[in-house]
């Protein structure tokens, strides 16, 4: 599959491999969703707060430090202030035990605010250095991410090349949660989904682990929202308020959360059906998502990607079987 | 003997309810001692105070000369204690051998994580049932994998409340035998029962809690003999 992924680009046209770096880049957000959702039981809506903050801050430190290579120096920052904003938020809630639905309420209403500020930002004082904010038009003028090269060139981070860096990052981030969701920190993470007093009563400090998760789970929205900004040089409050919030939830829902291969896989399905049907109409699409979240709670509760991989690999099992005693 | 568990002047109050009021104990390293009681007594509420899971109104707990009170269910595990709780608390969605693992990776190394989880399983009788979810097993099963996932702590303090809840007969009489055997060894433990014959079967030293308050405290045969415990408890047939 990696290999099918790796020369996509030599067969398709540019803006096909482009559009494909800009429905990967939101994989990430659905990845981090995953491991908040899927494996720690913490069901947030702030993965579009995360995003905002990524993108953003992207946005204004790529704008200040005027491009070039120092973008790559935004990006890391981006990160580290989506982290920052993860363990403040995360600090409160969880110290403030706060669980179960209320986690998705408080992580909503911070989004909420997040876009609302945003959205109130257009006039000229609502700057920051020389990136003006724009309110709900959006903040645009950023470069996007670009490496100095030989001879005084520099090589930008678009069409085959942003394809490239988000699939490489994509790689890391996948084998980098499976080692984690696999690791002594991934069954205490599970644990705590399950019983989260019996597994305070076995020795783990329950906050940590869960603001840990929280931060990597947020930081990989954050991520999302950088490589967003980067892919087209605008990012608005629109892609942080109640319709964008909700996206994550249906992708990771429908994919089937406990289980990071299905939330890859069907991410990037959702992502790119929807911007189909988009095309024609956004109503459309926007009313397929729902149908889609009420299909998947209705019929398959543990997600459709998963359950169709793992009624595949049932059938597998007993062909296999079959054809022994045969 | 050390103190090695030492409540004193323990209080809780829920409202203007008191739940537990003034209550001292005092456990030495070592021994079986039981808290008993009639039911309302408090003793689950002392229990939560001991573990952590409740705050107290007033008073001090301090385990191994160190002051406890404030301290995280967590850091108390850390310090030595292991809890078993009333109802089988056991992570339900996932393997038996997840269960057991979870417990022991704390302090167990990769290499030996397998060894061990397999010693573990065999003294509970679960290697059979290993790969089952533990959702899925008799609710006395699950009270065995509680009391393994305790155990695999390596506990100096073992603490359970009612551990043999819903066992049939001869899973009481095992339970007792595995909690006398683990005592032998040198494990101190707490146990919060009210089964008169697990308690002769285990106890040591035993304290009576009535309207959340210490009614009597003794060994089990002056326990046994009191008449007045005899009147609030079970009845003088029964303790007699």
């Amino acid at each position: 599959m990696l290999a099918a992924v790796l020369v996509y680009p030599v067969f398709a046209d540019s803006y096909s491999v482009g559009n494909s770096a800009y429905l990967l880049a939101w994989v990430f957000m659905a990845l981090g969703l995953c491991l908040l959702w899927g494996y720690a039981g913490m069901l947030s809506f702030g993965q579009t707060f995360f995003f905002g903050i990524g993108g953003y801050s992207y946005g204004v430190l790529a704008i200040n430090f005027g491009g070039g290579g120092m973008t790559f120096v935004a990006l890391v920052l981006a990160l580290a202030f989506a982290a920052i904003a993860a363990v403040i938020l995360g600090y409160f809630m969880i110290w403030g035990r706060i669980g179960g639905v209320f986690f998705g309420i408080v992580t909503l209403s911070a989004t909420l605010v997040l876009a609302f500020f945003l959205g109130q930002t257009a006039g000229p004082e609502w700057r920051i250095g020389s990136a003006r904010l724009n309110g709900f038009n959006g903040m645009k003028g950023m470069d996007p991410l670009c490496i100095p090269w030989f001879g005084g060139s520099q090589i930008y981070f678009e069409g085959t090349y942003l394809y490239y860096l988000v699939v490489a990052l994509l790689v890391i981030v996948y084998l980098g949660l499976r080692m984690l969701v696999n690791s002594r920190f991934g069954n205490v993470m599970v644990a705590i989904r399950e019983d989260p007093q019996r597994a305070e009563l076995l020795g783990y400090d329950v906050r940590k682990y869960q603001l840990i998760t929280f931060v990597i789970g947020s930081v990989l929205a954050g991520l999302s929202g950088a490589i967003y900004t980067s892919w087209g040089q605008f990012i608005a409050p629109s892609s942080i308020g109640l319709p964008a919030a909700a996206m994550p939830i249906v992708w990771v829902a429908f994919s089937g959360r406990s289980d990071l291969t299905s939330v890859l896989v069907g991410a990037f399905f959702i992502l790119y059906v929807f911007q189909m049907i988009t095309v024609e109409s956004q109503q459309a699409a926007l009313v397929l998502m729902g149908a889609m979240m009420l299909a998947t709670v209705l019929v398959a509760p543990q997600g459709f990607v998963l359950g169709i991989t793992r009624w595949i690999g049932r059938f597998a099992s007993r062909r296999k079987t079959a054809a022994e005693k045969a | 003997m050390a103190e090695f568990l030492k409540a004193t002047a323990v209080a809780k109050t829920f409202g203007g309810l008191a739940a537990i009021s003034g209550v001292d104990l005092s456990v030495e390293e070592g021994e079986i001692h039981c808290l008993i009681g009639p039911n309302g007594a408090g003793k689950s509420t002392f229990f939560k105070l001991i573990v952590g899971t409740y705050a107290p109104t007033a008073g001090t707990i301090a385990f191994r000369g160190e002051n406890i009170t404030g301290m995280q269910p967590s850091a108390r595990v850390r310090r030595g204690m292991s809890i078993k709780m009333q109802t089988p608390s056991v992570f339900k969605e996932l393997p038996v051998r997840q269960n057991i693992e979870i417990a022991l990776q704390h302090h167990v190394a990769k290499a030996e994580l397998a060894r061990e989880e397999d010693r573990l399983l065999e003294l509970l009788n679960l290697s059979a049932d290993a790969t089952k979810l533990a959702g899925t097993l008799a609710h006395g099963q699950q009270q065995w994998l509680e009391i393994g996932m305790a155990l695999a702590l390596k506990p100096s303090l073992l603490l359970m409340d009612e551990p043999t809840a819903g066992m049939s007969t001869e899973e009481t009489y095992r339970t007792g035998e595995l909690i006398k055997s683990l005592n032998a060894q040198g494990m101190t433990v707490l146990v919060v029962e009210h089964d008169m014959a697990f308690i002769r079967q285990i106890a040591q030293r035993v304290t009576v809690l009535h309207f959340g308050k210490v009614f009597a405290r003794g060994t089990i045969g002056e326990i046994i003999a009191d008449p007045r415990v005899a009147e609030i408890y079970l009845g003088k047939t029964h303790v007699a």
